[in-house]
């Protein structure tokens, strides 16, 4: 298949591995922000082949792992009320919230639907008039231009029981407090493929200048995270942080135009709460007050109730590259996939979900 | 308009009789057609039973439907245990307002399926269910075979140094299901691998008295099937992931969805754990088998990490291959 098998090629893979082998000599902490990159570099077992001198770090770029406790018992309290249909991504509905989830919401009455897109929750929608249907709208750049979409549409179909929670976040601010807090010494960020097909390179131009931090974006196959390890050691061994693409087939440096057009039309900056980080400013999208009969957050009355955290838990340093899933004490004994107790654990993307199943760490 | 299952369609009176009767034709067999309250049949030495319900959205799909999936289905299941499948039941639960004519569809792919696979369906059952309480039809089927004197395969059979022997590509069923289901159209359309794998059994089994394992990996996928493997064999398993063929559009469909072909449901394919000395014989019988063709040792079973699949991954690392916790969800981003 093109675009694939050409990506996962042994001998490639071998000669990338013999370059970085040879090249990287100083010590290098290097990020992948993306959920993504975390499980593709698992699944290829990527990290077992790199050079003891790198050591990879996992970050916040999982929609589902990053949404805020708080968050997630509005959308339970939301599933509660009369006559409403949650449709969300799949993995959310099992995402702990402060007392229940989604899913329990759902034995217990609520009409909580699984569904692949925005797409498919407007359908709902259309076919089921006497009923609001509201989208939980998580996921960052990547996911928002099609869920803009989705309003768009409503509106030029009059559709009038279609609502978003918009839970959106962007990737460049977020990667901005987590440099900030100065927890950890990175020398560079893989940074994350799909939300660069949207955004383009030029947003992380101020890690390499302000930070002096190396960036590349990268693909999800083994010889495109190869590639851009490859990039980030050159520039870390030559001291000059710039910001690469080693993922041209699919990302431009000024990204996917149409879409963030799109994605401006309906939303705007906002801040948004992250699980383990808090509430960062400028990090979120919000609906535009021109579309608020489209917003969950404006046209329901909801009493979530006291937020608070699964005691134990550190989804939030593992989202800040502080910790790993190893230094939790619930992992793999009280939290496993089966009965999770944070959102890494529950989300295919999540850290901890890809330490569990890939790495040899059965508690 | 087109004729509809009613509800009255599954009253026992007249229109059941009716709608019953007009199975008959495409399944006759003189046990069936006595039409008692239950079979009766004669069989000789160990018997294998089982039984499935097939529920599949949607019930006709790229390379079968509901019907041939429910004949092969529990047919496999028989196979795996070593069994020669014989006889079979058939149960209808109809959703009201099925058309008649995909009843028939239903019907005649059923009948090529038995036919191919050599069994006779001796009993059944049709109810009508309201609209809403069913999704357009389930099927259950349950199955009779015998298992030949000396044969003794179980998951929990799996000796360190056995071979892992694959019968062909991964995920095609799942993928063909889930690509209709959805809407998602790919270049190259994806037919599902639903078969029945008996003769193909047969043949093995004729080839080799050390046949350890046998196993469908139908719902987890391989990876499931080889983690039963594991798991109750208390043994260790190594695959290596250069030797599993997956055919590259079920491959593209696959990241295109963030899903792992490891574990997606195939319908036609089966893996078996078979002593080192007979591998390459078996492999050989299995080769010359209408549904072998594609067979290839993938890997073996060792006496470190029991009850764990690793993987040898094409760049030369190794990763465990874990069972899936609950249904498989496409990426978010």
């Amino acid at each position: 298949m093109k675009f694939v098998e050409e990506y996962r090629d042994p001998e490639l893979g071998k000669k990338l591995l013999d370059m970085i082998h040879e090249r990287s000599r100083k010590p290098a902490r290097l990020m992948e922000f993306c959920g993504g990159h975390t499980v593709a570099i698992f699944k290829h077992g990527l990290r077992q082949l790199l050079p003891d001198n790198i050591e990879m770090l996992s970050g916040p770029g999982c929609p589902v792992c990053v949404t805020a406790s708080d968050d997630l018992d509005r959308a339970i309290a939301l599933g509660h009320l009369p006559d409403v249909i949650i449709t969300s991504f799949g993995d959310m509905v099992r995402v702990p919230g402060s007392r229940s989830s989604l899913q329990e919401a759902r034995s217990e009455g609520a009409d909580v639907r699984i569904v692949y897109s925005a797409q498919d929750a407007l359908a709902i929608a259309r076919d089921n008039p006497e009923k609001s249907v509201i989208f939980i709208g998580i996921g960052f750049e990547t996911t928002a231009p099609t869920i803009a979409a989705s309003i768009l549409q409503a509106e030029q179909e009059k559709i009038s029981n279609y609502y978003v929670l918009s839970l959106h976040k962007v990737c460049p601010p977020i990667m901005k407090a987590i440099l900030d807090l100065g927890e950890v010494n990175l020398g560079g960020i893989i940074c994350p493929g799909h939300v660069s097909a949207i955004i383009g390179s030029h947003p992380y131009q101020f890690i390499a200048d302000d930070y002096k931090i190396a960036c590349a974006v990268s693909g999800f196959e083994p010889l495109d995270i190869l590639l851009a390890v490859d990039r980030l050691i050159r520039q870390i061994e030559s001291g000059q942080p710039t910001v690469e693409i080693a993922y041209r087939r699919g990302v431009k440096p000024e990204g996917n135009v149409p879409a963030i057009r799109l994605m401006e039309t309906v939303f705007e900056i906002g801040e948004a709460n992250w699980r383990g980080i808090g509430v960062v400013p400028s990090s979120g999208l919000q609906v535009k007050s021109q579309y608020e009969k489209y917003d969950a957050a404006k046209n329901f009355k909801i009493d979530p109730g006291p937020t608070h955290e699964p005691e134990g838990c550190i989804c939030g340093s593992i989202l800040r590259g502080v910790s790993t899933p190893k230094d939790c004490g619930l992992f793999g004994g009280t939290c496993t996939p089966e009965h999770p107790v944070g959102p890494c654990m529950v989300s295919s993307e999540g850290s901890c979900a890809a330490y569990y199943h890939y790495g040899d760490n059965h508690g | 308009m087109d004729d509809r299952i009613l509800l009255a369609h599954g009253s026992g009176g007249k229109l059941s009789q009716d709608l019953i009767r007009s199975f008959l034709p495409d399944l006759a067999n003189p046990i069936l057609n006595r039409l008692d309250d239950s079979a009766v049949f004669e069989a000789n030495g160990r018997l294998a039973f089982t039984t499935d319900s097939y529920t599949v959205n949607p019930i006709f799909f790229n390379g079968g439907d509901i019907g041939r999936l429910a004949v092969c289905g529990t047919v496999n299941d028989l196979a795996m245990s070593g069994a020669r499948p014989l006889y079979l039941s058939l149960a209808f639960i109809i959703e009201e307002g099925l058309l008649i004519a995909d009843l028939k569809k239903i019907l005649a792919s059923i009948k090529e399926a038995a036919n191919e696979a050599g069994v006779k369906i001796i009993t059944g059952d049709t109810k009508v269910v309201d609209q809403g309480s069913a999704d357009k039809i389930f099927v259950n089927t349950a199955g009779v075979g015998t298992v030949p004197e000396g044969v003794d395969i179980s998951a929990a059979n799996a000796r360190p140094g056995d071979k892992i022997i694959l019968s062909g590509n991964i995920g095609d069923h799942g993928i063909a299901v889930l690509s209709q289901r959805e809407g998602l159209k790919f270049n190259t359309p994806v037919p599902s691998d639903c078969a029945p794998l008996n003769g193909l059994v047969a043949d093995m089994l004729a080839a080799s008295a050390n046949i350890h394992c046998l196993r469908d990996p139908t719902r987890g996928g391989l990876a499931t099937t080889l983690n039963d493997f594991a798991g109750q064999s208390q043994a260790g398993i190594v695959i290596e992931e250069d030797k599993i063929a997956v055919d590259k559009a079920v491959l593209a469909a696959c990241e295109f969805l963030g899903f792992d072909p490891l574990y997606i449901a195939n319908e036609g394919k089966l893996a078996a754990a078979v002593a080192p000395g007979d591998a390459e014989v078996v492999l050989a019988a299995m080769k010359r088998s209408k549904y072998g063709g594609g067979a290839v040792i993938i890997g073996e079973v060792v006496a470190e990490h029991p009850g764990q699949v690793v993987m040898k991954t094409t760049l030369g690392a190794s990763r465990i291959v874990d069972i899936p916790v609950g249904e498989l969800l496409p990426r978010i981003c």
